[in-house]
């Protein structure tokens, strides 16, 4: 039994690392980039791969870097962070609830992988989502995020300028892939997505906002209308107790 | 490396961890209001429409840039192609886009 177990184990980490290639094309021109504006900015190799594999998230690391030209203190600069990755809470409960039953230190241990890309192919995957399909995912995201940080330290500013700018598009190009086909199966998906779209347009656009928040109070004001919604139409329907 | 250059990484580190960690340790899943499990199973398509708008169409200084990497990996993603041609197709039309003009 316990070889049966783990197989499936093995076979899952298999499945999370392929996901993970994904992922790795699309860190490549980010980390790439970051790696190239560390170095402008005057962090050695050290500190820029120090921060690429401690703090693993890529906003909040560009806005650090420009926050270290003008000279910002630590104490801002870590709270900003802060304030930046709250995010990642949402996504980790919404995950929770799909992910397999496992030891909390297990869940603590994969939940230091969570950035925006390895939650949204997480998310969207058919069934739950187990320990082993993480740390695959993980592995493949993180070591990609790390190397090609590193590489555009020492090479970035040598790579063709056609290439870095249609790069560019890589990740959101990687959430509409991940996006679409949620989005042909039915129309609440097609809602939700295009509401929170609405809303983070509206808070960008006019300031109101940070990144950060943005993107939680659109997220979050979207995913509580359409569930009103359907709710406000199940009472109707009067089967709520069919749910 | 300065020392103080590294506290700040490790305290950036920390902030960072906390919100990734805490619901996976304070909640077992499926315990919560069956309203606020919806909600929370709402939030991937939600975040995924919100981490592409309006970020997309600013990717380049040349707004129709975006533009047309949008719709490059709207029309390859609908075509039902997977996610690694959705990326690659994309860069591949944009490249073109930029040798062209």
């Amino acid at each position: 039994m316990p070889d049966i177990a783990l197989h499936k184990s093995g076979t899952e980490f298999r499945r999370g690392s392929q996901a993970g290639v994904s992922i790795a094309i699309g860190y490549f021109p980010v980390a790439l980039t970051f790696g190239l504006l560390a170095k402008t900015t005057g962090l050695s190799i050290g500190e820029t791969l120090l921060m690429s594999l401690v703090v693993y998230a890529g906003a909040a690391q560009y806005i650090s870097l420009s926050l270290l030209t003008l000279g910002t203190g630590a104490f801002e600069i870590v709270l900003t962070t802060f304030i930046v990755n709250i995010r990642h809470f949402l996504m980790s409960a919404s995950l929770n609830e799909k992910s397999e039953p496992d030891h909390s230190l297990t869940k603590a241990a994969y939940a230091f992988g969570i950035t925006d890309e390895t939650f949204s192919v997480a998310a969207v995957k058919e069934g739950t989502v187990s320990a082993g399909y993480m740390f695959g995912l993980n592995l493949i995201a993180y070591l990609s995020w790390g190397v090609f940080s590193g590489i555009g330290y020492v090479v970035g500013a040598s790579l063709p300028q056609t290439l870095q700018e249609s790069m560019s598009v890589a990740l959101y190009a990687m959430f509409v892939g991940l996006l679409v086909p949620s989005m042909k199966k039915g129309l609440k998906v097609v809602f939700l997505a295009s509401l929170a779209a609405v809303f983070n347009t509206i808070f960008t656009l006019t300031n109101v906002l940070s990144t950060g928040w943005a993107i939680v109070i659109a997220t979050l004001l979207s995913a509580v209308i359409v569930e009103l919604i359907e709710l406000i139409k199940g009472n109707r329907r009067g089967n709520m107790h069919d749910k | 490396m300065t020392s103080e250059m590294v506290w700040m990484i490790i305290g950036m580190g920390v902030v960072t961890y906390i919100p990734r960690m805490l619901p996976f340790v304070l909640f077992r899943g499926k315990e919560l209001p069956e309203f606020l499990q919806g909600i929370l199973k709402n939030v991937p398509y939600a975040t995924l429409g919100a981490l592409i708008f309006p970020g997309i169409f600013f990717i380049q200084e040349d707004i129709w840039y975006g533009v047309l990497g949008a719709a490059a990996a709207f029309l390859i993603a609908y075509l039902g192609a997977n996610v690694i041609v959705v990326v690659l197709g994309s860069i591949a039309v944009l490249s073109l886009y930029s040798f062209i003009f």
